[in-house]
């Protein structure tokens, strides 16, 4: 395992980036490579910028310095860069008006795929959903709801998939499928970059300690 | 890799997004009723604060039924990108394989079926009312239908820039209040012109060539202007 | 290489040590122009035939409105070039411009109905110029205020920066409706501006005037640029060095 990964092309580079938020630098230099295959946790302290790193990664946010790279380009404004990824945040673009069938659907329309019924029903039917796919969404629990905006990923033909905190309100089966799933992208030569509270068993996990990257000089003279 | 083969039409992001919040909006018809009821109470406050002379009225009826349309798309104006920012749609929007202006363009059109629309539809039967001449019927509804897609483009701005500030009503009417300026004197100024007589093809040319102009600029500017503020 | 000036421009440090050195010669130089404007309009000027004294505040309120006009223009422009070339200096003297806008804008509205009262016999008229300098304060207003209300920095000056943009091509459109409103609604008003005349005694004072207003303007951008830039970019290690004992005074300039 460890010998095809080092074989393989580095797809996402993150090349000496730093962020500022509120004039406070939340990492600095930061380095690292993923090739094909990775799923990556980032970790750090609450308020550490995770969010911002991955808001970062998906092209969302500006870096203060550094650039991130995918296969050699730079990522800002890069139509073909946006094609490829998956972006979740700790939000769920989910409308609590439409139905399950509808947000799904509507979902997919946004990434640019058209879904057949019996493919929609597979991906509700690997959440769970598949019974609910007529129900508001107002009427389903916080957990559902992620689970709606998660079928995504089983329809989802992106590359590189970020997900913020993908494991909130989850149950514990959900999540052992939803580790199932990361899994199977990796093997399927895709990357994910996570954010989680939870200890995650997957085989060939890497992690990205944002404590590393804190500036030495931050509050030299605040 | 699903992608390429399926690729929708150019205009299919405006569509989507247009049949998306049309629908949303049907189901909360609750809020559609809000501007038209604003409307309605504004203007049927207006004779009981000032005189219910016909004759006054029917003198400041041009004014008045288009500063209250006016402050009755400001009402909603804040809740244009409110809910997509809340939940995260926003974000989808961007990183979605259309073009954002586009789908701001989309967002921006159901706005104004939803309030410029039927505001200018049901301004005559107000203008009754207060006692407007009846030669300004026409003239009003025409001049409120251009003059509300403008103010929606420009409105749509302002409420792109204010979309992540906690209490972004009061910022929102500054920034948009002295852009809406033109439209209000040019507008208002059809009314009264088509009650005294005189033709008003020449302001109705001016508010169409004023929605051409937001058109070409608007649509951008927002969508930058969502790059920033969206991703707070 | 050419690009490399360019960006030298566009930095913070180079533009606060460069303005550093201009500014002992040419802040004496706009107070000096200002006293001799000030001093020959409102003291030496003859006295003017139908109006009296009151014309002399013509020698304040003019060039004010001049430069809000041109100051809205130059805050759009430095929005531009930072959005453009992602540049910060440019963005800070926007926001600079947005303030000292402020400030002349309502100059020109006090100056302006004070001048009114004799005049018209009121403090405020529907004059078409008085309403677009209204205008004209609430467009900066919004700018100032949009930066201020926004939680981060580089966001707060983007989005002043498209709003600046989105203004100027509004400014012109709303200056000849307001204009055109006007010659609707009071077809028979006094009437300044075309051709009547002004005699060259009064001209030469107002036109140092302008040319005082113009270094002031500058001056006083120049001053709140550097003020800026010490605000934002107290955490490097050139402005650390800057406050360290013994050269606080700097710091004020």
């Amino acid at each position: 395992m460890s010998e095809r990964e080092t074989a393989e092309p580095v797809e996402l580079a993150i090349n000496g980036v730093s962020c500022v938020r509120d004039g406070r630098t939340l990492f600095t230099q930061l380095e690292y490579n993923c090739p094909r295959g990775t799923v990556l946790q980032v970790l750090g302290f609450n308020g550490a910028g995770k969010t911002t790193l991955l808001n970062a990664l998906a092209g969302l946010l500006p870096c203060s310095e550094g650039e991130i790279l995918w296969r050699g380009h730079p990522i800002r404004r890069s139509r073909a860069f946006t094609a490829e990824v998956f972006y979740l945040g700790h939000q769920v673009p989910v409308k609590p008006s439409l139905t399950v069938w509808e947000n799904l659907h509507w979902l997919a329309r946004l990434r640019g795929q058209a879904v057949a019924a019996e493919q929609g029903l597979q991906a509700l039917a690997q959440v769970d959903l598949d019974a609910y796919h007529g129900a508001l969404c107002r009427n389903l629990s916080a957990g559902q709801k992620r689970r709606v905006a998660l079928a995504q990923l089983y329809l989802s033909g992106e590359r590189l998939w970020i997900l913020d905190e993908p494991f909130t309100a989850i149950d514990k089966e959900g999540v052992a499928r939803l580790q199932d799933l990361l899994q199977q992208h990796a093997e399927r030569g895709g990357i994910a970059v996570i954010t989680s509270h939870q200890a995650l068993e997957l085989p060939g996990l890497k992690n990205l300690n944002l404590s590393d990257y804190q500036p030495l000089d931050a509050y030299d003279y605040a | 890799m699903t992608m390429p083969d399926a690729r929708p039409p150019v205009a299919g992001a405006w569509r989507a997004v247009l049949a998306r919040d049309l629908k949303l909006s049907w189901r909360q018809r609750s809020d559609l009723v809000n501007p038209l009821l604003f409307y309605l109470i504004t203007i049927t406050l207006l004779p009981l604060g000032v005189d219910p002379s016909r004759q006054l009225l029917g003198s400041i009826a041009p004014g008045m039924l288009w500063i209250m349309a006016l402050l009755a798309t400001l009402l909603s104006l804040d809740s244009l990108f409110r809910c997509d920012y809340e939940d995260g749609t926003l974000v989808q929007f961007q990183l979605s394989s259309e073009p954002l202006f586009l789908t701001v363009l989309g967002k921006i059109t159901a706005y104004w079926l939803t309030t410029g629309l039927p505001l200018a539809l049901v301004s005559p039967l107000l203008a009754v009312m207060l006692a407007l001449p009846p030669s300004g019927y026409l003239a009003l509804v025409l001049s409120l239908l251009l003059g509300t897609a403008i103010m929606a483009l420009i409105g749509a701005l302002g409420a792109a820039l204010t979309v992540c500030l906690r209490a972004g009503g009061l910022i929102l009417t500054l920034v948009v209040m002295p852009l809406y300026l033109p439209v209000l004197i040019i507008g208002a100024n059809a009314v009264s012109s088509a009650v005294a007589g005189f033709g008003y093809g020449r302001e109705l040319a001016l508010l169409g060539a004023g929605l051409a102009l937001a058109l070409m600029v608007m649509p951008a500017a927002v969508a930058g202007a969502l790059r920033v503020s969206a991703n707070q | 290489m050419a690009w490399q000036w360019f960006h030298r421009l566009g930095s913070p440090r180079w533009f606060y040590e460069k303005t550093g050195r201009w500014l002992v010669w040419f802040a004496p130089i706009t107070i000096a122009l200002l006293v001799i404007g000030f001093t020959w309009g409102l003291a030496f000027a003859p006295v003017d035939a139908k109006q009296g004294n009151s014309y002399r505040i013509i020698f304040i309120h003019m060039p004010a409105a001049v430069l809000s006009l041109a100051g809205y223009y130059l805050m759009a422009i430095a929005g531009g070039i930072g959005l453009i070339w992602k540049m910060k200096l440019p963005f800070m003297v926007m926001k600079s411009a947005a303030v000292i806008g402020v400030a002349f804008t309502a100059l020109t509205l006090i100056t302006g109905s004070l001048w009114g009262y004799p005049t018209w016999g009121t403090f405020w008229e529907w004059d078409a110029r008085n309403i677009f300098m209204l205008i004209l304060l609430f467009l900066y207003l919004s700018i100032v205020l949009l930066g201020q209300v926004y939680p981060e920095q580089e966001a707060a000056d983007k989005v002043c920066a498209i709003l600046a943009l989105v203004g100027t091509v509004n400014v012109p459109i709303i200056y000849k409706s307001v204009d055109w409103w006007y010659s609707l609604h009071q077809p028979a008003s006094i009437k300044f501006t075309g051709s009547s005349s002004i005699h060259p005694s009064m001209l030469y004072p107002l036109l140092l005037c302008i040319v005082a207003y113009y270094c002031f303007y500058t001056l006083s951008l120049i001053l709140y640029t550097r003020q800026e830039i010490l605000a934002r970019e107290a955490r490097t290690k050139w402005v650390a060095a800057l406050v360290e004992p013994g050269t606080e005074n700097r710091v004020k300039g």
